[in-house]
């Protein structure tokens, strides 16, 4: 729903500029074909009385030479989707650089006592380092190699595969060799072909890590575990603890975590998730796929929830009552609301003097630059422009535009896995009649309206936002605060403005549920409050007239 | 003396000691004025460099990508480059644009070199940057090899040989050391009244002060003009005991090309490395040391007597970049520390006689040399060495908690500690700087573990 954008006519104009003259600006240097794509990239926010949204062109290639933000199909895969499970030994199929620069980057915690034989490879970087006579002659020799050598030394549930960029070039079949070795050692053994160069983004590695975990895990273990209101938690990565301050609220609510995808997560979890009753989606991006295809398969139904935002965990977890529809929960809910709320709304009253009116800018991911926003709204600050680094129409504009999204060169060649119903398997959580109970009620299934629809009329919204867009925005707003990643902050800083880094948090958090909001408010109010800036032009730099001072005394 | 290759161990490489080559070519890159580094492949190269040298400099580091899909990987990146190049230059106008391969484009056989030139003769009477090439297939070597030939790629595209008017100046082949090294240098060779042309220079771009105004390129480097006049330098000097190996370096391209004589020295790292290269700036100008060198050299003689006792005999391990690791062998060596373990990811097959030939012979039984190493190997053979405390960067950290023992954090990558970028290892203040840190740790061990609490040391 558009927060009261349409009642509150003053944020109609960005910042008191008009936002189609901004988007000129930024689009003046570049050539008029790269001027033309990036034009439909960049979009005035305008939401209709109905809720409609304008075109954003998003998913599509970055222009070679402009500096972005993304990464590639590897680091979604192996990084962002299979990186945070801890007892899975990934392995990365190729030259030394690509698997050492994922190896302990992302700032997603674990918990290794939480699951029986203590297993934690995430510590770990295992990788083939192709040289020359790999590349001539092949590396699956090598590969074989490296999957027995872990298997030898850490004797793992499961092994993944991950194969870069020169792997596809030249020709090694890690699918076979994974079937050879999971015979051979008895144990799982999967790979993933996310050469670099599929997709265009991070984006194309999550599809496929979710088609192969599907494919290769889901469903392995039927054993339903015990406990009241079984749920699994899909595209929460636990970056700076989140996972756990969400966990700790499931249980004092008495819900059920039967996995997560893949924040403190464990493969043995991943193996029983389709025995859950509901899916909670966070990160849309990044997991829909899979909730997707357990719904078909398995009848599992799946909800977008977010707990990123004191109103919006009370929000998230009221839908997961109303879900359930019994009394029992919907109590305990209220009452876990009820005690979490006064701290939080305590520690906003505390910030919000300094806080109020501040401006920000969030470009990042899939989701967050959406979701930050409910936190940024709470302290009273307005979201000037947003922008994902790697998401699709569907995330800005709402799942109905789906049916409407074209299928291009890069997308086609993500394999979209073809699902049934499992014939013993599938069982529908919910009846039809009660699921369109609960609509009339107002609780969505496999519902997301997007970040657009959310957001005021007249702010910008910009898909895969170049480091020479960045600078322009920073130049033209001065925002008070902007958050994306490490590759922007220092920039960023460089003109004294602070940026609060979204995917690693700058190493604090959580952010998320209750306690993650007052985390957060003491964050924002220190970055916007600080008084470092104020020094950065030295007194002689202010006014000239003292320089002559100081050289006279 | 005990030595061996990684082979002895595994196949599969688990924890890496090395980076990929691109990286070591674009920092190089970033040490040239007005310049913009571009990767040729796919962009998770280009990103996760990015994201991995500003996790150590903490500064502004851009760099472009020439973006290959499946398309590209299949029929050639030729378009695709000459796209980047046009954009980069209606973006940034840059004086260079540094062009380094990834292992994508060099597995395809992307002929680089034909594009660029193409791409020159497209563009004949525009002011075009410069556009220098480097091969940098990952798969032959490490980041070292990447930051060597982005050096060496440098002089070989723009050194002229035409005589040189003014001061006398002295090309600078430092290696990869830190920006509060290459300011350190300057210093040095300036004192002398020589010039001293850096490649790289990165002093000010990796590590530079809050904008006033916005900058699309950081401020700083080598200016192209003075690549230009690296043929009429007075001599070369090339940083780098494992490095003088070499037969095709940038001092040996312009010691055959332009006839510059070439000073194969070893990062001067403590005393005895610091007295030659300072004995080499001063045959080179015809100048004396100047007494405030001496006096910096006096001052850490002195203290190296009065802290003697807390080294002899102490272990350390020291693992990262080969020349690095050598140059701190030898300083070890000049402390009494016996340097046990003597590790690197690369190598080029002469680092071990390189270590060997800076570290006194009575140390050399208790000595293990590894090379093409990786952590897994270099925490194994720790087990038996014992050693007291570690020196290198921050991914041996793991190891060195598992072991319970300090780490000193030295050269890059260093990203759990906020100095990466100002960490001083050269000359006589660096080597002071290096010595007070490992007292000063072996100290804090002592009171740690004392139960008295003693306050003198
Ligand atoms: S493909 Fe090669 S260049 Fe790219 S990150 Fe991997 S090792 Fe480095
Ligand atoms: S080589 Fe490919 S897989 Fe590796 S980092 Fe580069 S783009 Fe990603």
């Amino acid at each position: 729903m558009a927060t009261g954008a349409n009642k509150k006519p003053a944020e109609v104009r960005l910042d008191r500029q008009d936002p189609e003259k901004i988007k000129a600006r930024l689009l003046a240097k570049y050539p008029p074909k790269v001027a033309r794509k990036r034009a439909k990239q960049i979009v005035v926010n305008k939401v209709s009385a109905d809720g409609e949204v304008p075109v954003i062109s998003s998913n599509v290639r970055t222009v070679p030479g402009l500096m972005g933000q993304r990464g590639c199909c590897y680091a979604g895969c192996k990084g962002v989707v299979l990186g945070p499970t801890r007892d899975i030994i990934n392995i990365t199929h190729g030259p030394i650089g690509c698997g050492y620069y994922s190896w302990l980057t992302r700032r997603n915690q674990t918990d290794p006592d939480s699951s029986a034989d203590g297993h934690n490879y995430i510590p770990y970087c295992f990788s083939t380092d192709m040289q020359d006579q790999e590349i001539i002659f092949g590396g699956e020799k090598k590969l074989k190699q490296a999957i027995q050598e872990a298997y030898d030394n850490f004797k793992p549930k499961a092994i993944a595969v991950f194969s870069t960029c020169p792997v596809g070039l030249i020709g090694d079949d890690v699918h076979a060799v994974c079937r050879e070795m999971k015979a051979k050692l008895g144990i799982n053994v999967f790979g993933f072909s996310c050469e670099g160069y599929k997709g265009v983004s991070q984006s194309a590695g999550h599809h496929i890590a979710n088609n192969g975990i599907f494919k290769h895990v889901v469903g392995l273990d039927d054993t339903v575990k015990e406990g009241n209101y079984r749920i699994n938690l899909l595209g929460e990565y636990n970056i700076g603890g989140d996972a756990f301050e969400i966990e700790r609220l499931f249980e004092r609510c008495g819900i059920t975590l039967v996995s997560s995808y893949s924040g403190n997560a464990s493969i043995d979890a991943f193996a029983n998730s389709h025995t859950a009753d509901l899916n909670l989606i966070m990160c849309h991006r990044s997991i829909n796929y899979v909730a997707e295809m357990m719904e078909t398969k398995f009848g599992v139904p799946w909800i977008k929830v977010n707990f990123i935002g004191a109103a919006a965990t009370a929000k998230s977890l009221r839908k997961i009552a109303q879900y359930f529809d019994e009394q029992e929960l919907t109590d305990i809910v209220e009452q876990v609301i009820a005690e979490e709320m006064p701290a939080v709304e305590a520690a906003c009253a505390d910030v919000r003097p300094r806080t109020e009116g501040k401006r920000a800018m969030l470009f990042v991911g899939g989701s967050r630059a959406h979701h930050y926003q409910e936190l940024f709204a709470e302290l009273g600050m307005k979201t000037l422009s947003a922008g994902y680094e790697f998401g699709h129409r569907d995330d800005y504009e709402g799942r109905k535009v789906l049916p409407d999204i074209k299928v291009d060169a890069d997308s086609r060649n993500i394999e979209e896995m073809e699902i049934t119903p499992d014939p013993e398997r599938f069982k529908p959580r919910i009846s039809e009649a009660k699921k369109a109970e609960l609509e009339a009620k107002g609780l969505q299934f496999s519902a997301y309206d997007g970040m657009m629809t959310e957001m005021p009329d007249g702010t910008m919204v910009i898909d895969d936002l170049s480091q020479y867009e960045t600078d322009q925005l920073i130049k033209m707003f001065k925002p008070d605060i902007f958050c994306a990643g490490i590759k922007e902050k220092y920039t960023v800083q460089k003109h004294g403005i602070p940026l609060k880094q979204l995917h690693s948090y700058d190493y604090g958090g959580p952010y998320a549920g209750f306690k993650g909001a007052i985390n957060f408010y003491k964050e924002i109010d220190r970055m916007v409050s600080s008084r470092a800036w104020q020094y950065m032009r030295a007194p002689w730099q202010e006014h000239p007239e003292l320089s002559a001072t100081y050289a006279w005394e | 003396m005990k030595s061996a290759m990684r082979t002895d161990y595994y196949t599969a490489t688990q924890n890496a000691c090395n980076l990929c080559a691109p990286l070591g070519a674009a920092l190089v890159f970033k040490g040239i004025a007005n310049t913009v580094p571009l990767l040729h492949g796919s962009q998770g190269c280009s990103t996760y460099i990015r994201r991995y040298m500003i996790s150590h400099f903490k500064e502004p580091l851009d760099i472009a990508c020439s973006n290959f899909g499946e398309e590209t990987a299949i029929f050639g990146g030729g378009a695709n480059l000459k796209i980047a190049i046009d954009n980069i230059r209606k973006q940034y106008c840059p004086d260079l644009i540094g062009i380094a391969t990834t292992c994508l484009s060099e597995t395809i056989g992307d002929d680089v070199p034909m594009f660029i030139k193409a791409y020159q003769n497209g563009c004949r009477d525009e002011d075009l940057p410069a556009l220098v090439h480097v091969s940098t297939p990952s798969y032959q070597g490490t980041h070292m090899q990447g930051f060597h030939g982005a050096v060496r790629a440098l002089v070989a595209t723009l050194a002229e040989t035409a005589s040189v008017e003014g001061p006398l100046s002295v090309n600078l082949f430092p290696g990869m050391v830190s920006p509060s090294d290459l300011r350190q240098l300057k210093e040095m060779v300036a004192a002398f009244d020589l010039e001293a042309i850096l490649v790289p220079d990165y002093s000010e771009t990796l590590n530079g002060p809050l904008w006033t105004e916005y900058q699309p390129i950081p401020q700083g480097g080598t200016p192209v003009a003075a690549l230009r006049r690296t043929g009429g330098a007075a001599a070369s000097i090339e940083c780098g005991l494992v490095l003088s190996g070499e037969k095709e370096t940038a001092g040996t391209w312009l010691e055959d090309h332009c006839g510059v004589p070439l000073h194969r020295l070893g990062l001067p790292i403590g005393i005895g490395a610091s007295d030659l290269f300072f004995a080499s700036l001063a045959a080179i100008s015809g100048q004396p040391i100047p007494g405030k060198y001496t006096a910096q050299r006096g001052r850490l003689l002195d203290a190296l007597v009065d802290g003697h006792k807390h080294f002899n005999g102490v272990k350390a391990a020291l693992f990262g970049e080969e020349d690095l690791v050598a140059g701190l062998a030898a300083f070890c060596g000049e402390l009494g520390i016996i340097p046990v373990l003597c590790a690197t990811g690369g190598g080029n097959g002469r680092f071990v006689q390189t270590v060997q030939s800076v570290v006194p012979e009575r140390y050399h039984d208790q000595m293990q040399i590894l090379e093409d190493s990786d952590f897994v190997t270099i925490e194994k053979t720790l087990e038996a060495l014992a050693p007291d405390l570690l020196i290198g960067h921050s991914k041996g950290f793991t190891m060195s908690r598992r072991l319970q023992r300090p780490l000193i954090r030295v050269g890059f990558p260093v990203h759990d500690r906020v100095d990466g970028s100002r960490m001083l290892h050269l000359g006589y203040r660096g080597a002071q700087q290096l010595f007070d840190r490992i007292a000063n740790t072996l100290i804090e061990e002592k009171q740690k573990k004392n139960h008295v609490g003693y306050t003198y040391y």
